[in-house]
């Protein structure tokens, strides 16, 4: 009776089970990759959900409680200024060093996710056309080839020259400069996995499963989609979790030049580079931006490669 | 207010010490060694007629001399000559076209031979050369002839009436060489004398002894030196190169060097080098001034080309209540110790040194946001709808706040827009990059002179002591516009009749006094109409060893005209 009504359930539980759940058995048997999505979520919930909680203004200046050093000061040094208001301290003008990782991070995340998936949707489709078409090989990869040797920086000094004052009339000074950073991002980063694609899916095309789908008549279009695009999933995973990195270090740097966001405008890069000059004496203020940024780089990265191993079939045992 | 008091105290103390002591300090030339000086340029030539750099007039002022010079209070100072021509001691004609100066006797240069007006004369024709090139040609421009009626007397004539004469010879920039040494350097073999543009013979306390070039000078006392007791130092070694923190470091840390020169470092550097114990960095003020210019003319994007930045009025900058409370609502001397510390301090004026020309018509060292917002409900200008932003006539006060990328300037943009926030004014914030903002390409629409923002902040400042020609930079007719390529000095485009009227009448005033009067209801007239918001007169800063006497910085000249009287404190070594 027992044994008959477990079949049952097991039949019934394989019927339902949906692919996907494989896929979150394996990505859940990687520690690092769990580590990794523990961390992107507490740090995206930290800046988004945070500043509910934290409700003090990043831009508000208190000059008297300038130079605030952060509350574990204390441990080792008891003279040092310190307050239970400003966990992590304030910096030289006294604004709330906690409150400015939260708003910093805000735009840092969403610069770089942003700009990473354009990146990779850009790439991928290039890389396939270029890989899985022969006719389109060559003009592909040359346009690659020549986005590859444009300068970012003048790049972006023209499109800020050209674009900044229409964008900043239709969608106000941040949201106008976060469109125009996260397009010059995209738009110039996207020629690494746009090659990597294309070698792995001329290789692909190749295999004898590609060939035995292609003999029972299937279109291009289902071959992409089915057979080539999953097969390469994996280095776009890469590619894309180098590119948010990537994204978020160059939007720092832009930031930094002067030609990203106005400068009461916190990002976790132009906190750090603010920083860099008080380092000796405020240690902190560089390591609490640098440590959000190579971390959720790392996170990222571990999730990445969680998500290679629990898409690949052949580990997966199926 | 207590801020200010002490911050001007450290300055006096600084200023004063090695004065104290200088009395109390003679004896034989050479007696105290060697002194060793650090510019972290390095100068490549001695001779300041090829090269306009700082670094080469400086280095070269240990050896060669102007008839006069600047004291650090920016007045004339006799130096070769008897006394400083003027008109009412007749040195300078009636009609203002010629200036005689009076050598004084017996000046010998380093080979023993006699200074005269030839060698003065000499300099004239040598840098007026056609084809020389001049580095200083401007101090001799309007110059119709140099005559020597005799061995001693120098009569300069000017082509037009010059009020202001003291052009040529005078200051580090217009030194004398000598006609000896240099007859064969003229025009275009000038640069080709490498002996003597690297070792010029000069007046100076003292004398080249070898000279590599972008490197390091050694140079000896002057055996003919003028006075017998200077200068202390038997020698120098001026070594350039390196950058300013570590000019610093090597005079208040390491000792390894007693003078660095112009260290542009943040005030907390500055401090923490000063913690080394072993020298003291001492701030000079000319007429450097970082200030918010106020557009007098309307930047809205919406405009043409034509007439973007260049139609007038502002809609709402233009009246007084608005940039006054505005200029109300910033907190001055914390500016000055967030950004500048030593050396900076608070200025409500344009043109704050020289002394003379410096206006006392402004208080400003006391934020009152109160009294800002009372002005601005008083003039009607209040928040109608209830987003805590004031409107003027249905525009609401936004201001797009623009200045050149620099950590200082960024964290002034932070305070100000807070405190313009209080008074109901909102801020939008740009920077950008400073080779764009101060490039002056007239294609970029990020230019100062274009002014594509409603406010922006900058430092500006001029050469000599004489205001006038800066002055002139709020004339009507130096406004930038597409006509004149977005050239132009008068970057806030104030215009006003008044001020150009009494421009022209300080043209044609020759005496002194008179011309600081002018130069003070000038610079009131456009602080008072919305020119501009001054807000800090920044200083020059250098440092010297606690053993180094007789440091008086000046920044009028070179800061090392005075080096025939610094002297050791403490132990001859």
């Amino acid at each position: 009776m027992t044994d008959v009504s477990l079949a049952t359930e097991t039949a019934k539980d394989e019927k339902a089970r949906n692919q996907w759940w494989d896929v979150w058995d394996q990505f859940r048997s990687h520690k690092g990759a769990m580590a990794g999505l523990f961390f992107l979520t507490f740090i995206t919930l930290f800046c988004t959900a945070g500043p509910l909680i934290w409700d003090v203004d990043p831009g508000k200046l208190d000059i008297r409680n300038k130079d605030v050093r952060p509350i574990y000061t204390a441990i080792w040094d008891g003279d040092a200024k310190v307050s239970w208001a400003r966990p992590m301290g304030t910096d030289h003008l006294g604004r709330d060093i906690m409150a400015n990782i939260m708003q910093g991070g805000r735009i840092s995340l969403a610069v770089g996710w942003t700009a990473m998936i354009l990146a990779v949707l850009i790439g991928t489709l290039v890389g396939v056309l270029a890989g899985y078409f022969r006719r389109l090989d060559w003009p592909l990869m040359r346009f690659t080839d020549l986005v590859l040797s444009l300068p970012l920086l003048p790049l972006l000094l023209v499109m800020m020259l050209l674009f900044r004052d229409p964008l900043r009339a239709a969608f106000g000074p941040e949201n106008g400069i976060f469109l125009l950073i996260v397009i010059g991002i995209g738009i110039t980063s996207w020629m690494q996995t746009a090659r990597i694609v294309r070698g792995d899916v001329m290789a692909l095309k190749e295999r004898e499963f590609v060939l035995a789908a292609r003999s029972i008549g299937t279109p291009p279009r289902r071959m992409i989609t089915r057979h080539v695009l999953p097969n390469v999933l994996s280095p776009i995973m890469v590619s894309a979790t180098l590119g948010l990195a990537t994204a978020i270090i160059t939007e720092s740097a832009l930031s930094f030049l002067g030609l990203g966001f106005p400068s009461d405008f916190p990002t976790w890069g132009k906190i750090l580079f603010d920083s860099v000059d008080r380092m000796t004496a405020f240690p902190e203020r560089v390591i609490w931006p640098g440590m959000a940024i190579s971390l959720t780089v790392l996170a990222v990265n571990y999730i990445g490669d969680g998500l290679r191993d629990a898409l690949d079939p052949r580990i997966r045992g199926l | 207010m207590k801020l200010k008091t002490a911050l001007m105290g450290a300055v006096a103390t600084v200023a004063f010490a090695p004065m104290a002591f200088a009395d109390a300090h003679e004896g034989e030339r050479g007696r105290d060694g060697e002194v060793k000086i650090i510019y972290w340029q390095a100068p490549s030539i001695l001779n300041p007629f090829l090269s306009g750099g700082t670094k080469d007039v400086e280095s070269s002022s240990l050896v060669i001399e102007p008839l006069a010079r600047y004291d650090p209070q920016g007045e004339l100072i006799p130096w070769l000559v008897d006394e400083v021509p003027t008109v009412s001691n007749g040195g300078v004609s009636e009609d203002l076209m010629s200036i005689t100066w009076k050598i004084t006797e017996g000046i010998l240069w380093s080979d023993g031979t006699p200074f005269t007006s030839a060698d003065v004369k000499f300099t004239y024709e040598y840098c007026t050369h056609p084809e020389s090139g001049c580095a200083q040609a401007t101090k001799f421009e309007g110059v119709s002839s140099v005559e020597t009626p005799d061995d001693l007397t120098v009569v300069v004539s000017f082509e037009n009436p010059t009020p202001f004469p003291y052009g040529p010879f005078v200051g580090g920039e217009s030194p004398i060489i000598q006609a000896a040494q240099f007859a064969d350097c003229m025009g275009a073999r000038a640069p080709e004398c490498t002996d003597q543009n690297f070792g010029p013979i000069g007046t100076g306390p003292f004398v080249v002894t070898e000279f590599r070039t972008n490197d390091v000078i050694q140079l000896v006392a002057n055996e003919n030196y003028r006075d017998p007791n200077k200068p202390a130092f038997a020698s120098v070694t001026f070594k350039g190169g390196g950058d300013a923190t570590a000019a610093g470091r090597a005079v208040m840390e390491t000792g390894e060097f007693d003078y660095a020169w112009n260290l542009q470092l943040a005030p907390d550097v500055i401090a923490s080098m000063e913690a080394g114990g072993l020298g003291v960095p001492v701030a000079g003020f000319g007429p450097l001034v970082e200030r918010i210019m106020l557009n007098n003319t309307n930047p809205d994007p919406s405009l043409s080309a034509e007439e973007r930045s260049v139609i007038r009025p502002h809609p709402f900058l233009s009246d007084p209540a608005v940039y006054k409370a505005m200029s109300m609502a910033i907190d001055r001397p914390l500016l000055v110790e967030v950004g500048y510390g030593q050396a900076g301090k608070v200025t409500c004026n344009w043109v704050p040194a020289p002394e003379a020309v410096n206006s006392d018509t402004f208080t400003c060292d006391v934020q009152d946001i109160d009294g800002a917002n009372a002005m601005l409900d008083a003039a009607g200008i209040v928040d109608t709808d209830g987003d805590g932003i004031r409107e003027k006539d249905g525009v609401p006060l936004r201001v797009l706040y623009q200045t050149s990328t620099n950590a200082v300037r960024q964290d002034f943009q932070a305070l100000i827009k807070e405190w313009w926030s209080e008074i109901g004014i909102e801020a939008e914030l740009r920077n950008i990059d400073a080779s764009v903002f101060f490039g002056g390409d007239p294609g970029s629409p990020d230019t100062f002179q274009k002014f594509y923002a409603d406010v922006e902040m900058y430092a500006n400042t001029f050469n000599g002591t004489d205001p006038q020609s800066y002055l002139g930079n709020g004339l009507c007719a130096q406004a930038p516009s597409p006509a004149t390529q977005w050239q132009g000095e008068n970057i806030s485009r104030f215009c006003d009749e008044e001020y150009d009227a009494l421009h022209a009448q300080l043209i044609q005033t020759a005496d002194a006094s008179e011309r600081a009067a002018i130069a003070r209801q000038l610079n009131d007239i456009i602080v008072d109409r919305g020119g501009m918001i001054p807000l800090v007169h920044r200083g020059r800063l250098s440092a010297h060893a606690n053993s180094l006497g007789g440091i008086d910085l000046n920044v009028w000249d070179t800061e090392l005209w005075n080096a025939a009287d610094w002297y050791r404190i403490g132990d001859n070594r």
